[in-house]
């Protein structure tokens, strides 16, 4: 399944983050590509609130991967720095964990990643507007159909 | 008191004694800086693994340079997080397997503290302090009225400001880690670039993700007109926006709770600009910069936090203490 989205400004992105938000259950995998500044940061704190996460959620390129408790806990993980590498078995506990696990730079550990997940790369159009390419397979292609902003 | 402490969070191996917060007996530090430098940073599966390759080395070495006995140590310190998971684990239990064996109390310890409490060596500290931690992973203002007292006044809502000083690095071609390079430039330029107000209003809070865009489109349309880019002037707008914001922010803090100490901890306290800067504006109350060898990840920063936390509540953790990538200082 695969579906392109035109995201306005930062709005939009908030009511985007939301409808995910929505469908997310335990061992959600959700891959983020997008160059810098495109917004994927932005786009987990918006999908971290609707969560119901109040701490405040920030980048995790320092550290590669935070943890936010809540009922469904949040692995957010940034792997921009792992370009080359491939995988990383310290990031597979989570990344087949019973949370909500959002890769920003996924493709840098694609052999670490299931078949199984949902893909949204994030085109820069202008200063406040996105292009969303997303894309699943298996339990996530229900979800795209049910996307629309 | 006689603390033996342990840091892993990231790719410094570390163990350390000190003598009632103060007297450091010994620091190892094993760093694995240059393992991880042709990845062009940090990656967490070697990292660990380095870890367990050093640690028992590092503990031998440490204990064997502070030339005391195994048991004349009252407590064991180790840092719980925040940091890499897989290298925090590897610290926390092997703190927890010395504290096991020779019948020791234990404490975790918030990495955050350690870098605190690392200006502690250098001056005795004065409360109510404004400290500004600024690293690759963190940047936030901290009040305390009293010791091992942490009150977050705001923290970055985005990226940490090390870490947008080494983005703004890669999208002008610096490479990693670019932090130190924009700061050596920025010495040479002009503020001509314009940059964004980042000042967030009236909160404690930054953001640096605003002004990290900024500079994104700012170089990406410079080249899209076939422009010649200034490199040092865009980092010295760059360094001059974000030092100005720490440093008025901080000022702010000082005079509104009366402080008698302002500190910088963490890796971007060696910024030369900021520390001119906060040399320039900062003259009604005592500044304390970390001495350089003790900015960097070390466990006598841990060894120290450790003996102050457990002076405040007598408090210690049991077996279960377990390491956290993500974790509250307050």
């Amino acid at each position: 399944m695969y579906k392109e989205i035109i995201i306005k400004d930062i709005l939009e992105m908030k009511k985007f983050a939301q409808n995910i938000g929505k469908y997310v259950f335990p061992g959600f995998l959700l891959c983020l590509e997008g160059d810098l500044g495109a917004g994927k940061t932005t786009f987990t704190k918006f999908l971290g609130a609707e969560m119901g996460i109040t701490d405040m959620i920030n980048s995790p390129t320092f550290t590669i991967l935070k943890v936010y408790e809540a009922k469904l806990p949040l692995f957010h993980m940034d792997v921009y720095r792992l370009s080359g590498i491939g995988m990383d078995y310290d990031l597979e506990e989570f990344i087949y964990g019973d949370g909500v696990c959002v890769v920003e730079w996924y493709q840098n550990i694609i052999e670490s990643l299931p078949q199984e997940k949902l893909e949204i790369k994030m085109e820069i159009i202008n200063e406040t507007e996105r292009l969303l390419k997303i894309e699943g397979v298996g339990k996530y292609e229900e979800i795209i159909e049910k996307i629309n902003n | 008191m006689i603390v033996l402490s342990v840091e892993s969070s990231c790719d410094e191996t570390s163990v350390s004694l000190i003598r009632d917060g103060k007297e450091v007996l010994s620091n190892v530090v094993l760093s694995q800086i240059d393992i991880h430098k042709e990845y062009g940073g940090v990656v967490p599966e070697i990292a660990s693994r380095e870890h367990i390759k050093g640690v028992t080395m590092v503990f031998e070495e440490a204990l064997r340079n502070a030339k005391i006995d195994k048991k004349d140590i009252d407590l064991v310190a180790v840092t719980k997080g925040p940091g890499l998971i897989g290298s925090l684990l590897i610290g926390v239990n092997a703190a927890k397997a010395f504290a096991y064996a020779n019948d020791i109390q234990i404490v975790g310890v918030h990495h955050i503290a350690g870098h605190i409490y690392a200006n502690a060596l250098t001056k005795d500290l004065v409360f109510p302090l404004i400290c500004l931690v600024v690293s690759g992973g963190h940047t936030e203002l901290i009040l305390m009225k009293e010791h091992y007292n942490f009150i977050k006044l705001g923290e970055t809502m985005d990226d940490a400001v090390g870490e947008a000083y080494d983005k703004v690095a890669r999208t002008i071609g610096l490479g990693y880690p670019g932090g130190p390079l924009v700061d050596k430039l920025a010495a040479t330029g002009k503020p001509s670039y314009h940059m964004p107000d980042i000042s967030m209003g009236d909160t404690f809070d930054f953001s640096f993700s605003g002004i990290k865009s900024h500079v994104i489109n700012l170089v990406h349309n410079i080249n899209q007109r076939n422009e010649v880019l200034n490199v040092p002037d865009l980092c010295t707008s760059f360094q001059e926006a974000v030092t100005e914001v720490l440093v008025s922010k901080s000022i702010r803090a000082i005079n509104e709770f009366d402080a008698k100490m302002f500190m910088i901890a963490g890796g971007v306290a060696a910024n030369k600009g900021l520390r001119k800067k906060i040399a320039e504006r900062i003259t009604n109350v005592e500044v304390v910069v970390p001495e350089f060898k003790y900015c960097t990840d070390n466990a006598a920063m841990i060894g120290i936090a450790g003996y102050y936390q457990f002076q405040k509540d007598q408090k210690v953790d049991d077996m279960k203490l377990n390491g956290s990538s993500r974790l509250n200082l307050i």
